[in-house]
């Protein structure tokens, strides 16, 4: 069995073409669609890597993000933020939350595969 | 005294008195004379009010920008001694104050619109997934059916939710902001007096219509707009005494609102005609008509908007509307059915005529005016030949546009 990664969107059609691609690449891709539960989600079963939309309904990727970071358990957890907010003031924020990696919506499939295996080797 | 009757006394509209008792004129020669007479006081115990106001509008100017140094404490003595100038500068303080606090709101709106970050997310979201998607389909990697179909279906949906966000996107963009909008220019300020009235001055159909009474009613901010205004009504007021309200409906219903039948029957101009079917009360029995007006230099100088229908003030308008084709060809009417961009964009069915603003010179300049009647397109048109227009270059996505002059944000 691959790597698990979480993806944390809530857009339908963007989660089913990340789900493809990441399997296809060897991943076992679980996801999640709102932000609310989205830090149980990951403390109940805990993925390898988390890819991180920033708007979600009920909670922001950024206070997932700041809440991962402040728990022991998911200090280290790799976390790739997808987001449609690509201003510089959004990067800072994330950087300075603990994010690993950040890219931009509308992305490119090999970005993202490129990230993603750069955060979890071997 | 009443304010209307003193206004009466010096000989000067209610309006410009009003404007002068709360400090936004400024007071001076025969019409100071007239008011003291009026009042039964000295000219120099007005003036020195007027002049104490100036005096601290002064002030206040110098406090908005004090790296300037101005010599505050000789603001009496300059008052005094060039009150033009001094006018001149608390008039452009005011003018900057009121345009700094448009653009504060305008830069509110663009970083803090929740419709606005919403509709960009859709957008975004939308293409990120077709990309994502589209992508995988073109990757050259033989796909099982089902995973194709569903693919395929994705694409379609994301691209339908497109068309619709970048719709409203854009229509967003394009319209004023509510609220705490300032009118900036005098056409404005008198677009907005027709917008309140929907473009039907009942006032004016009479015999007994007064353009003056209106004019005093109005309270605009400035006596540029007042101006206008002015011109604006009393061509009105000749529009309707040459088309009779009651006379000009019935027929325009019989003629099915066609203006060059409608002119010869009145026996008007053309451009009188469109400018009096779109001031029509609003009846089930009229179409809604929009209209717009623009100078020799394509300066949107009237504008009624209807649905779907506006052109830009700020921005250059798409030149390939019909009011501004007419403006190359004067006096040669232009019946045109138009359509808006986009897979059903909207259709309109327009009538122009550029000719000369007032009378023919045949020495010095004779400015020009075009003027367009704009309508839904009936369904009777559908087939007509129709013009591309657009809402101007920067959101219009006809790429290959031969009166393009800059490329789309939509390309």
């Amino acid at each position: 069995m691959g790597k698990r990664v979480l993806v944390i969107e809530d857009e339908p059609n963007i989660i089913e073409a990340l789900s493809f691609i990441l399997s296809r690449d060897g991943w076992t891709v679980h996801t999640h669609s709102d932000g609310l539960n989205a830090n149980d989600r990951i403390r109940s079963t805990p993925p390898d890597l988390v890819i991180l939309d920033v708007m979600l309904p009920g909670k922001s990727g950024f206070d997932i993000l700041r809440d991962l970071r402040a728990d022991p358990e998911t200090r280290a957890l790799p976390v790739l933020m997808l987001t449609a907010r690509g201003q510089t003031r959004d990067r800072e924020l994330a950087e300075k939350l603990g994010v690993n990696r950040f890219i931009t919506k509308p992305f490119s499939n090999a970005e993202v595969i490129e990230n993603v295996r750069a955060l979890v080797t071997g | 005294m009443r304010q209307a009757d003193l206004a009466k006394a010096a000989g000067i509209s209610a309006s410009y008195l009003n404007l002068i008792e709360h400090n936004r004129r400024r007071i001076g020669g025969r019409v100071l004379n007239d008011l003291a007479r009026a009042l039964g006081l000295d000219p120099t115990q007005l003036s020195e009010g007027a002049e104490t106001a100036l005096i601290q509008d002064l002030r206040g100017a110098a406090a908005t920008r004090s790296a300037a140094e101005a010599e505050v404490d000789r603001a009496e003595e300059f008052a005094g001694r060039f009150p033009g100038w001094a006018g001149l500068v608390t008039d452009q303080a005011a003018q900057i104050a009121r345009l700094e606090a448009k653009v504060k709101s305008l830069t509110d709106r663009m970083a803090h619109d929740p419709q606005l970050a919403t509709s960009l997310h859709e957008v975004i979201s939308a293409v990120t997934s077709i990309r994502s998607t589209s992508s995988i389909l073109v990757g050259g990697e033989v796909l099982d059916r089902d995973w194709q179909e569903r693919f395929h279906r994705n694409i379609y949906n994301d691209s339908q939710r497109l068309a619709d966000s970048s719709r409203a996107l854009v229509g967003y963009l394009e319209a004023p902001a509510d609220g705490g909008a300032l009118a900036l220019s005098p056409v404005e300020e008198v677009d907005a007096y027709f917008d309140r009235r929907g473009h039907h001055i009942a006032d004016l159909e009479g015999p007994e219509g007064s353009v003056e009474a209106l004019i005093a009613d109005a309270a605009l901010a400035t006596s540029a707009a007042e101006l206008l205004l002015q011109s604006c009504l009393a061509l009105y007021r000749d529009d309707a005494r040459a088309m009779p309200l009651a006379e000009f409906e019935a027929t325009a219903i019989e003629l099915r609102h066609d203006p060059a039948l409608l002119a010869a029957r009145f026996g008007v101009g053309p451009a009188a005609v469109l400018r009096r079917l779109s001031s029509l009360p609003e009846r089930p029995a009229h179409p809604a008509f929009g209209f717009a007006s623009c100078d020799g230099a394509g300066a949107v100088t009237r504008l009624k908007t209807i649905e779907g229908f506006s052109l830009p003030r700020a921005a250059a308008a798409c030149p390939v509307w019909p009011l501004f084709q007419s403006l190359s060809r004067p006096g040669q009417p232009i019946r045109a059915v138009v359509a808006l961009p986009g897979e059903g964009g909207r259709r309109y069915l327009c009538h122009a005529i550029a000719g000369p603003l007032g009378p023919v010179r045949f020495d010095g300049l004779s400015p020009v005016e075009a003027v367009m009647l704009v309508q839904s397109a009936p369904a009777s048109l559908s087939g007509t030949a129709e013009l591309a227009v657009g809402g101007g270059c920067r959101i219009c996505p006809r790429s290959s546009c031969p009166a393009r002059r800059e490329p789309s944000l939509l390309a």
